[in-house]
């Protein structure tokens, strides 16, 4: 965990204040709703179908018990007693009253929580890893870097006006599970031949109207450079970027026009009259971030306790340990991922009740942490195996059990046209629906891990276009129709999924995903092929064929 | 638009000057970019101080080598949504060293006024007269300051580090 220090807490403060200030103008008249919007905006407050939403920025998917609580208590006072984890290790309260919003603010500031910049043209929350410090073979703990871009990005004077949405994500591990190659800035620690730690720089990923997969502006930039680097991409953007429509804003179409070497030169041409000015940090700099992380106390525990053995005799426990527990850096412990994909659930949904027991299991088994995955789930970082079989009765009692993670039915989805109102579509019905249809474990656990990802419109919340199955929600006079693609993925090797063949009706869409799931289990060479490794293997033709063949 | 400078609200002693008008003899004028870049030897010998009104989408390189001669520049907001003057700001005064006066111009509200005295700015032609009268109070809302600039402010981490020796020290 990191702790904030004083100065943190009083730059939260201070920005609760303004804020304070700033609704306080708009409900007077003086601030105009258009003065008004990019306020709240970079304090993350939407105006949507039904009300104010309000999205809370979890840096780099990191929460104490504390934190968690503290959102539980946000959702019972001043919303509808529930929040929305979202793809981008944030929370969203979809009820909130604009008169009260400065006070959740300062609710949440006393334990170091904020709205900042979670959504505006600006830098958005830095995401990371949610395993990162507790992934084996990591090359460091990555969010010593977010929290180093936390602060650098944080009400930025040159950055805060920016051409559009700027979004960072970061990652240690080989394997991506922080979809860098689909953000603006992707950041990959890894070592050089020569065996020093920087980062590969990856720029002009991203979904939406224009999907890109972020390119290589950069092999290695040391960590030394690392904010002068991003600032100088930054500046380009600020100065370059298209502002004169917005559809073509992002970074990812000045870096397609321009073509990534010519924008490189621009970067480099930037950077090289910079890099060693008061953005360039030196060792003491990250060591004093560094130690303000602290790590729980291991024990020295056996790699298969008692505990564990006398459990397995248990069906149910196995399964939900092969399915939801993953492997600790330390022996003895296990990272426990937590489903808020129960079968006919809204994606990603927490109860203040279930956020509070979350938070004392956390205290219990986890050394009082808790992460926030892009998928949409939590997770336990810490957990001792002999405490597994206790925690899994307790989480099943609390409804976070569901041995779906990464199989058909763990769905990631936008709120849709239930709730925003940028939306042409239903999502959550849609996910709800899947996730009936996979209720039963087995099936599913013999089709194998299969990602699918809905969004209810073109701005791409849910990644449709990275999910193996990818679903977005179009409309065709006035009624809801869904595109399906194949073959996308999010990972390392990161790719955008294939549209099948004509936008399908609501009603079909379930059956739909049916259909390509059972042409992969006809068509797959081998029980352990992936469905994504079928679908690269044949193309989309075979599931296009079975899909339509008989609509 | 009252012209905040020096932390309150002054006379403005500088004419804007169209582009089809005649130039006054002498006097201090503010006057566009194509106009300057037009004559700008002639127009920087002139007597009476001069003034460029720099618009955002375009590159400050060109102004380089007359800034000693400029009294002030003023950099252009659009829309207090267009951010682009910032970094022009911040480039003028970090990178080449403009000591005159940096006028932030167009859409300038008070919610802006602490990024803009971190990027260079040290005077303002505000849109609303209570966000001039605002001014003071306004700029002392934030006392920790998480990125450096030429502004000078310390940032956060070398706080951080600073108290950290000073505790050490003590010991």
């Amino acid at each position: 965990m990191y702790a904030y220090d004083e100065l943190d807490r009083t730059l939260i403060n201070e920005r609760v204040s303004e804020f304070r200030d700033q609704v306080k103008r708009r409900l007077s008249g003086e601030l105009t709703e258009d003065e008004f919007k990019m306020l709240r905006l970079q304090n993350g407050v939407y105006l949507q179908l039904h009300a104010y939403m309000f999205r809370v920025a979890i840096p780099y998917g990191t929460l104490s018990s504390v934190q968690l609580r503290r959102l539980a208590h946000v959702a019972r006072k001043y919303d509808r007693g529930y929040g929305h984890f979202t793809t981008r290790q944030n929370i969203q309260f979809n009820w909130i009253k604009l008169a009260e919003l400065p006070d959740a603010l300062a609710d949440l500031a006393e334990v170091g929580i904020h709205a900042m910049q979670t959504s505006g043209n600006n830098t958005r929350n830095v995401t990371s890893d949610q395993w990162a410090g507790v992934a084996p073979g990591e090359i460091e703990d990555p969010r010593i870097w977010s929290e180093l871009l936390r602060q650098y990005t944080t009400l930025h004077p040159e950055f805060s006006f920016l051409p559009r949405k700027f979004k960072f994500a970061i990652t240690a591990s080989a394997h991506d599970r922080a979809a860098i190659k689909v953000h603006d800035i992707g950041l990959r620690l890894h070592k050089n031949a020569e065996g020093e730690t920087g980062f590969e720089v990856l720029v002009g990923g991203g979904l939406g109207r224009t999907p890109f997969i972020g390119k290589t502006i950069k092999p290695f930039v040391h960590g030394h450079d690392l904010l002068s680097y991003v600032e100088a991409i930054l500046r380009v953007y600020n100065q370059y970027g298209r502002r004169d429509n917005i559809y073509k804003a992002r970074i990812k179409i000045l870096v397609h026009e321009l073509g990534i070497e010519k924008f490189a030169k621009e970067v480099e041409d930037e950077w090289l009259q910079m890099r060693d000015s008061a953005l360039a940090i030196d060792d003491a700099v990250i060591e004093d971030i560094r130690s303000r992380f602290s790590y729980p106390a291991y024990e020295k525990l056996p790699h298969m306790p008692e505990e564990l053995k006398k459990a397995a005799h248990d069906p149910l426990f196995e399964r939900w340990r092969k399915n939801s527990v993953f492997t600790h850096k330390v022996q003895g412990y296990s990272i426990v991922t937590l489903s808020l994909k129960p079968v006919g659930g809204p994606p990603g949904d927490a109860t203040a009740d279930q956020m509070d027991a979350i938070a004392d299991l956390a205290d219990q088994y986890s050394f009082g942490e808790i992460r926030v995955s892009h998928e949409q789930n939590l997770a336990l970082p810490h957990v001792a195996k002999r405490d597994l079989p206790a925690l899994w009765k307790a989480l099943d009692k609390i409804g976070v059990a569901t041995p779906n993670i990464n199989l058909v039915s763990d769905v990631i989805a936008c709120p849709g046209l239930d709730y925003c109102s940028l939306a042409n579509a239903r999502s959550i019905p849609i996910a709800q629906e899947l996730t009936r249809r996979f209720a039963n474990h087995d099936t599913a656990n013999l089709i194998g891990p299969l990602h699918i990802n809905i969004s209810g419109c073109i701005n791409a919340c849910g990644h449709h276009h990275v999910g193996h199955i990818g679903i977005l929600g179009v409309e065709k006079n006035g009624e809801e129709f869904y595109q399906i693609t194949i073959g996308g993925r999010a990972d390392e090797n990161a790719e955008v999924g294939t549209l099948i063949g004509p936008a399908v009706p609501y009603g079909e869409v379930a059956d739909v995903v049916e259909d390509i799931v059972e042409a992969y289990l006809a068509l797959r060479a081998r029980p352990d092929e992936l469905f994504i490794d079928t679908v690269k293997r044949l193309g989309v033709e075979p599931f296009r064929e079975r899909v339509y063949a008989t609509r | 638009m009252p012209l905040v400078k020096g932390g309150k609200i002054t006379a403005d002693t500088f004419v804007p000057v169209a582009d089809d008008a005649e130039l006054p003899g002498d006097g201090a004028i503010l006057i566009s970019a194509a106009r300057f870049l037009g004559d700008a030897e002639a127009l920087s010998r002139r007597a009476g101080k001069l003034g460029v009104v720099w618009p955002n989408n375009r590159d400050v390189d060109d102004l380089v080598p007359w800034l000693d001669r400029l009294a002030v520049v003023a950099l252009a907001f659009p829309s207090f949504r267009d951010g682009r003057a910032y970094s022009q700001a911040r480039v003028l005064r970090e990178r080449h060293g403009y000591r005159g006066e940096l006028r932030a111009t167009g859409q300038v509200l008070r919610d802006q006024f602490v990024f803009m005295l971190r990027a260079g700015f040290d005077a303002f032609e505000v849109k609303k007269e209570s966000d001039a009268e605002a001014f003071a109070a306004t700029v002392k809302r934030y006392s920790v300051f998480y990125q450096p600039t030429g502004d000078g402010r310390i940032t956060a981490l070398h706080r951080r580090m600073q108290l950290r020796h000073s505790e050490s020290a003590g010991q």
